[in-house]
Parts: C-alpha cells; structure tokens; sequence
C-alpha cells in the first residue's frame, strides 16, 4: 500500500469524528435557530412597527457587512475583554446563528412577498386569523419558494464551520490541521478533508432535491417549463 | 337582513365610494354593475372588511359595525363579522398547496374547529352539489378554470356564511366555463342564498339576480329588477351604461 493511502486510512477516523462531533452538529444546529431567527426578523421587516424594521435592518446590515471570521474572533477572542466569556463550540454556534439568520431572513423575506395577496384575501374571507393564514396558508407556499435558496445557504453553512478551527473549535478541518502539523503532509490531509466536506454536502444536495419534490408535489407555476 | 349604510371609502384620499346605502333582503340575490373603478369590487370588499370603510356601518343579521375615519375595529369584531361570509373571487385563489377536499374543509377545520371527519363529509357533499366530487383528491392546479371556481364555491358554502359575496366570479373564464359557474350560482340562489355579487357578465346578472344596482363614481346611481335595470333604466347614466354592455 503506498504511504499516502495509508496516511489518508489512518486519518480518516479522527477527521471524521471531528466531522461527526462538531461540524454537522454545529452546521446543524445554528441551521435550524438560524432559521427561527431569520423567520422572525423577515416577519418584523414585513410586518412590525417602524422601529423594529430599524432594528431588524441594523443587525442584517450589520451581520451581511462584516466577515464571518472576524465576527468569530470578536464573539470568542474579543468578548472576554468586556468580561463576557463563551467556550468555543458556544461561541461558534452563537456566530454561525447571527450569520445564518441574517442571510436566510433576506431569503424567508422575499419568499414571504412572492405569495400572492389574494391568497392572504382567500385565507381572510374564511374567517382565518392573520397568525393562521401565516401558518396555513403562507408560509407552507412561501417554503416551497425558499427551499432552493435555503439549500445553498445551508450547503454554504457546511463549509463556512471549517472556520471555527480559528476559534480552536476540533472540528474536521482543525482536525486535519492537527495531523499535518506532526506528519507535514498538508497535500494528503487538506484533500482529504475537502473530500468529507464533499461527501457531507453531498448527501445534503441529495437530500434538499427529495424536500423540493415532497412541497412541490401539488404542481403549479413552479412546474418546469418545457 | 344586510344592510350597508353610508359606506365611505378613500384610497390615498381619493374617494372611491361616497356614501352608499344597500339593503340585501334574506334570500335575495343581489348584482352590482358600473363601469371599471366605480367602486362595485371595493363596496363587496367592504361587506366583509377585507377593506375598511371609513364611514358608515354594515350590519348582518344582529351584527352591526360602525366604522369612522380615525377608527380601526377590534380585530375581534372584524373576524365575528367576517365569518358571516364567504367569498368567491375572480381569479378563484384556491389554496394550491392543499387537495380539493383540503380547499373545502380548511374552514371548517381551522376555524370553526370541526372534527376531521364531520368536516370532510360535509366537504364531501358540497364537492357533489357543485359537481366536482369525482375531483376531491385532486391537485387544485391540475382542474379547469370552472372547476376551481365550483370549489371555491362549495369552500365559501363550506361554514354556512349568512352573505355570500361574489366578486366578477366569471370574468376569468371562457363562455363555456362561466356556464357551467353561472348554473350552479343559480342553484345556490333557488335555494335561498343570499348573495351580493359585482359582475360584468350580463347573463349572470340576468339569470340569477333578484334586484341590480347600478354604480358609477362610487354612488349607486339606480337600482331596481333586473328587468327593470336591463329593459327600461330611469338614468341616463344607467342607459348609456347598460347600452355599452350590449344588452
């Protein structure tokens, strides 16, 4: 067996553990309150009181302005300094869900808009309350429109954890890190830390097109134009 | 009894009804005709407060709502008000995400707490009144245009509304399809609905109104039978209205 694939077998387990214990579930956890927040703050810029929409404006100008890395080093290298300190995987996750919910609101937004009024009228006319005709009758519609764009930020999300190694997160890539520093094989171990990241969103990809079908099956204007 | 009274309404200022009173006796089907922008579609809209009157009341049955400029009804009273009618619109805006059978029972089910099962039944018999039951699992966007518009039907009749209120409900189909929708509206009449409907269409007026109302510049300029209205118009506004539709 050649060096290099003997290299790549005996690291395989420890970066795919780090994968397995830190980056899908920091991927998937700052996914899912990402959304929630992403959620609420497209419904306040749609919905709420003047100064609210500013507050919600200021953190998505805030969050989209400035880069992921350095709002990481500022949450875990800055914070303490004001006497607030935060473990690094809470620390990641807490920068990963500002990021997330400030991109995804932009998504959840015009989502939201792209659902006809009249549909808003229909739910009315049978009664419906404003939070119900959101809950029935918006937003499963406004869904299927976000699924696609909400896919390419999670897939985005996948690789963006990788920057938590900077914040000493023992994530995949930190991992791999870890083993080039006493192999010095960077060549081998960052290819083979890109191919788990491939594998990882790849199954995702195979996993957002069965989604799409599951909320695009009662057909429509979203069906393919031939 | 319906009765809207001194209906006001402003869009950015510009008055689009100014004032109109419309008594719609119990059973009785009423039409309203006018010209594009004379406030036909806003006044049925303000029936069941899609829109806001800034002036006026409407009342249905024992509930009555007074509206002015700088007051906005509790949203308490807006949805008790609401939920005496149902409405048929122009371009049908069925839920496409839910099945026909779903469109029908959403009301029932989400707002007036049914039980599934009771909800679906009547759902059932209402798909087979307006002759699309063999459609009830189906997909909303995979029906005719006079299909939908008959679920959308049987989902205003689904809880029963006091008013029904039907907005151009044939302006988006072709002739043979409004047919099929104008007969069953007239069913739904001879069986004593009460109805408030804004349309162009002349047969749908014709054969299904009791009593037309004749609306131009957000005032009701005339109204009387349909025969009346169509045959011999007291207004010149009215005549010349009613020659343009080529009746």
């Amino acid at each position: 067996m050649p060096d290099w694939l003997q290299l790549m077998l005996t690291s395989f387990w420890p970066l795919l553990r780090g994968g397995l214990i830190f980056t899908v579930p920091l991927a998937i956890l700052s996914f899912i309150l990402g959304l929630a927040v992403g959620l609420l703050v497209a419904v306040v810029r749609l919905f709420a009181p003047k100064p609210l929409v500013w507050v919600a404006s200021f953190y998505v100008w805030i969050i989209r302005g400035t880069p992921l890395l350095v709002q990481l080093f500022v949450i875990f290298y800055g914070l303490p300094s004001a006497g607030i300190l935060i473990d690094a995987f809470p620390a990641a996750l807490i920068g990963f869900t500002l990021n997330v919910g400030a991109y995804t609101s932009e998504v959840i937004r015009a989502a939201l808009t792209s659902i006809s009024k009249g549909q808003w009228e229909a739910a009315y006319s049978i009664g419906m309350t404003t939070r119900q005709a959101m809950g029935r009758t918006i937003l499963p519609q406004a869904t299927r429109v976000a699924l696609p764009p909400l896919g390419n930020s999670f897939i985005s999300l996948v690789k963006d954890t990788s920057l938590a190694a900077a914040i000493t997160v023992p994530e995949l890539f930190q991992q791999a890190q870890r083993i080039v520093a006493v192999t010095y094989e960077p060549l081998i171990l960052y290819i083979e830390a890109a191919l788990i990241y491939l594998a990882f969103s790849s199954v995702l990809t195979a996993l957002q097109s069965r989604l799409e079908t599951q909320f695009g099956r009662y057909g429509g204007f979203l069906e393919r134009v031939r | 009894m319906i009765r809207l009274t001194g209906i006001e309404k402003r869009f950015s200022g510009n008055p689009v009804l100014k004032g109109v009173d419309l008594t719609v006796a119990e059973g009785a089907v009423t039409a309203l005709i006018g010209p594009s922008g004379s406030g036909k579609s806003t006044l049925l809209r303000c029936a069941n407060l899609l829109e806001i009157p800034d002036g006026g009341a409407v009342e249905i049955q024992d509930l009555r709502l007074e509206f002015s400029a700088g007051r906005r009804p509790s949203q308490a009273e807006i949805l008790r008000l609401r939920r005496r009618t149902g409405m048929i619109f122009q371009n049908f805006q069925l839920f496409p995400h839910r099945r026909v059978i779903e469109n029908v029972m959403e009301g029932l089910v989400t707002v007036q707490k049914w039980p599934k099962e009771r909800a679906r039944e009547r759902a059932m018999d209402l798909l087979g009144k307006v002759g699309v039951a063999e459609k009830a699992e189906a997909w909303p966007a995979t029906l005719s245009g006079g299909q939908q518009q008959r679920v959308a039907i049987a989902r205003a009749l689904a809880p029963s509304p006091a008013l029904i209120l039907c907005d151009e409900p044939t302006s988006a189909l072709d002739p043979e399809l409004a047919e099929e929708v104008v007969d069953v509206l007239r069913a739904l009449a001879s069986e004593g609905a009460t109805m408030l409907m804004a349309t162009h269409d002349l047969r749908l007026a014709r054969s299904v109104a009791s009593h037309v109302a004749f609306l131009e510049g957000g005032e009701i300029v005339e109204e009387g039978a349909p025969e009346t209205i169509f045959s011999a118009p007291a207004e010149p506004r009215t005549v010349r209205f009613v020659r343009s539709l080529g009746a």
